[in-house]
């Protein structure tokens, strides 16, 4: 377990943290071939906050899974954190998913049984942590978030603002290399949103590197680069 | 590291089953029925057949026992009605036996007659067993109290008697029966010993009260037995019966012995020895009037027939476990559709095909492990109630728990296994954005 993670996560620290040459994905819908990111270069470097917005069908969520390692691409290139991982199988993505992608999902997507403590430590375990780092780090991080004195309660017990502090929590639980926020304030009123824009600034303040996406222009302001995509490649 | 995972993941497990307790439940009741039934009826195929075996072993497996069998009458004996019919085995069988094999031990020829026994005002229906001394050394029976018979009360045709702890229950009740006087038809016995009482086997024990019984006409099960020395039967009951019964007239018949018990050396020589028995004895037997009984053999046969007996019972258990097993499938099938997103955001947050695939797999485990423990326990308190209730003897083997657990297990895997494989391989992309 630990010499896999030794082999599979090279991490070369120099140069930027998320390149795409020529990516491309195709999907088979029966006989036709749809080609939805049609050729994508795209540099992130260590420390960015970028938006990526677009219309949907722009193959906004698409670029979104592959960023995440969730999806592989069709062609071309992709190097997080200076490592080609287009090739890997779906136990070395399992890995680089866990260890280098902090999620941060538009409805937050907390495991219902489990408590705020307990679902900060999710990924930590499934990188083999010890129990008892997993369980400091996990309350350091929610109290990093604000949630020092919500430990054992469960999501459903918890507002929606608290829900997404929980997730942000937990995407920073293996200190991965990039947050990706998918609308992470779609969900929420106004003032929530606004704390969990806030706690994500601060966190980019501390060299996080963030990439959101979203339809919001107001929360894409925040960003220093807005990447726009239409019909599967990036608008200039 | 790895223990945490372990305990982190039964933790899941458990919460999980917890959260749908009545689910958990319903489907753990399947195995719990299925593990409990194997235990069942395999404990009480097993009292079944010891009992059985029991019962034979105490014919004494290294014996053979030639009995006495009233020939099928044919046409021609019929008409004449006041002819007497001699038949069955004879002194001179005896003789033979104990002169021409060199490995026959001992040799008991048995006469028994059906009688009344009177003690005061007490009236049993014994069966009286004419023997010699050393009857003892072929069967199980020992003597409690006093002594067996002699060869003095042999030699001297004594009215002396042993009972068996049967007729001393019924006779005697509180008296101490030792020297005390019981009168069989005109004579009077004094008891010497107190037996052990011998059980039959069923199938013999109707042979022979067929072939003894006229005397007193009406079937009635004995009580016990009543020994007395083979001369004084021989002197005092005779060996001619007669019995008059309504339109035929009378039935006289002539037999001299009832039975004859060999004893081998040696279990291995027993099969060979019946072989000689036998050819000796269609030698001087003209009529089929004698048959060979070999409890070994019986023994064997026995021990076949719990074996298919097992086998039927285990099977039936086994499908029932089987459905059991189907109903856990299916539930875990709906489990794992009920949270797809779950999946989804495990996989996302790095639990690999593997990761997930040994959560479900456990929590079936759980579910099928907790109905495994459960079921042994209403099945070992199942042979229990049934032999408080119907005396029918049970036993639960250590092996049979074993072999019901396992099974348990098995179908936990079985039942398990494709539902996790399922969950192990949803498309993490899919499962995320289902609802």
């Amino acid at each position: 377990m630990v010499r896999a993670l030794d082999k599979t996560l090279q991490e070369n620290n120099d140069g930027p943290i998320v390149v795409f040459e020529q990516l491309r994905k195709n999907y088979w819908l029966g006989a036709v071939e749809l080609r939805v990111l049609r050729g994508i270069d795209l540099t992130i470097e260590r420390g960015e906050h970028v938006a990526i917005m677009g219309p949907s069908g722009s193959g906004k969520s698409t670029l979104l899974n592959i960023l995440g390692c969730l999806d592989r691409p069709s062609g071309g290139c992709y190097r997080l954190g200076g490592q080609e991982v287009s090739q890997l199988d779906d136990d070395q993505l399992s890995l680089i998913r866990g260890a280098r992608i902090g999620f941060v999902f538009q409805s937050f997507n907390l495991i219902n049984q489990l408590n705020v403590i307990e679902n900060i430590e999710t990924p930590m375990f499934y990188q083999g942590f010890s129990e008892r780092d997993s369980a400091e780090r996990a309350m350091e991080l929610a109290r990093l978030v604000g949630l020092g004195d919500r430990f054992k309660h469960r999501p459903s017990e918890l507002s929606g603002g608290e829900q997404q502090r929980v997730a942000i929590a937990r995407a920073l639980a293996n200190d991965p290399l990039i947050i990706l926020a998918d609308e992470p304030t779609g969900n929420l009123d106004s003032a929530s949103g606004a704390e969990i824009l806030r706690i994500l600034l601060t966190l980019h303040g501390q060299g996080k590197t963030l990439i959101t996406v979203t339809h919001d222009d107001s929360i894409a302001t925040h960003a220093q680069r807005i990447v726009r995509l239409l019909d599967g490649r990036i608008k200039k | 590291m790895l223990s945490f995972r372990l305990k982190r993941t039964l933790k899941m497990g458990i919460k999980n089953l917890w959260m749908h307790r009545l689910r958990s439940t319903l489907t753990t009741l399947g195995v719990i029925f299925g593990v409990s039934s194997v235990i069942a009826m395999l404990a009480i195929g097993e009292g079944a057949s010891r009992q059985a075996q029991a019962q034979i072993a105490r014919l004494g497996s290294q014996n053979i026992i030639i009995q006495t069998v009233k020939p099928p009458e044919d046409q021609q004996a019929t008409g004449q009605e006041q002819s007497m019919l001699e038949y069955g085995l004879t002194y001179a069988d005896a003789e033979r036996f104990r002169d021409s094999i060199p490995n026959v031990q001992v040799v008991v020829p048995v006469r028994r007659v059906s009688q009344r026994a009177w003690y005061r005002n007490r009236k049993v229906a014994v069966e009286v067993v004419g023997t010699v001394p050393w009857h003892p050394e072929t069967s199980p029976t020992h003597v409690g109290m006093g002594r067996f018979l002699s060869s003095i009360d042999m030699h001297y045709k004594q009215t002396v008697c042993v009972v068996d702890e049967r007729v001393v229950r019924e006779l005697f009740v509180f008296d101490d029966p030792l020297g005390q006087d019981i009168k069989i038809a005109s004579d009077y016995y004094r008891v010497v010993g107190v037996c052990s009482a011998q059980e039959v086997a069923r199938d013999t024990a109707a042979v022979d009260s067929e072939a003894s019984r006229g005397a007193l006409g009406q079937g009635g099960a004995n009580v016990g037995n009543i020994y007395i020395p083979l001369t004084t039967v021989k002197d005092r009951f005779g060996e001619i019966k007669v019995q008059i019964s309504g339109s035929t007239g009378a039935n006289i018949e002539k037999v001299e012995l009832q039975e004859i018990i060999v004893k081998v050396g040696a279990l291995e020589e027993v099969l060979p020895t019946r072989d000689i028995l036998q050819t000796l004895l269609e030698r001087f037997h003209k009529k089929s009037d004698y048959q060979v009984v070999v409890p070994l053999e019986l023994l064997r046969q026995a021990k076949r027939m719990t074996l298919i007996f097992s086998i039927v019972l285990g099977s039936i258990a086994t499908i029932s476990l089987l459905v059991g097993g189907i109903g856990i499938m299916n539930i875990m099938l709906a489990t794992i559709s009920e949270r797809t997103r779950e999946i989804g955001i495990r996989r996302a947050l790095g639990a690999k095909k593997l990761d997930i695939m040994v959560q479900f797999l456990s929590e079936t485990l759980l579910l099928t492990l907790a109905g495994g423990i459960l079921g042994i326990i209403l099945g070992s308190a199942v042979p229990f109630l049934v032999t408080h209730f119907s005396r029918m003897p049970t036993v639960i083997t250590g092996g049979s728990l074993v072999l019901a657990f396992g099974i348990s297990v098995m179908v936990g895997l079985f039942s398990g296994l494709y539902p996790a494989y399922r969950a192990a391989n949803m498309d993490p992309i899919e499962s995320l954005r289902h609802e």
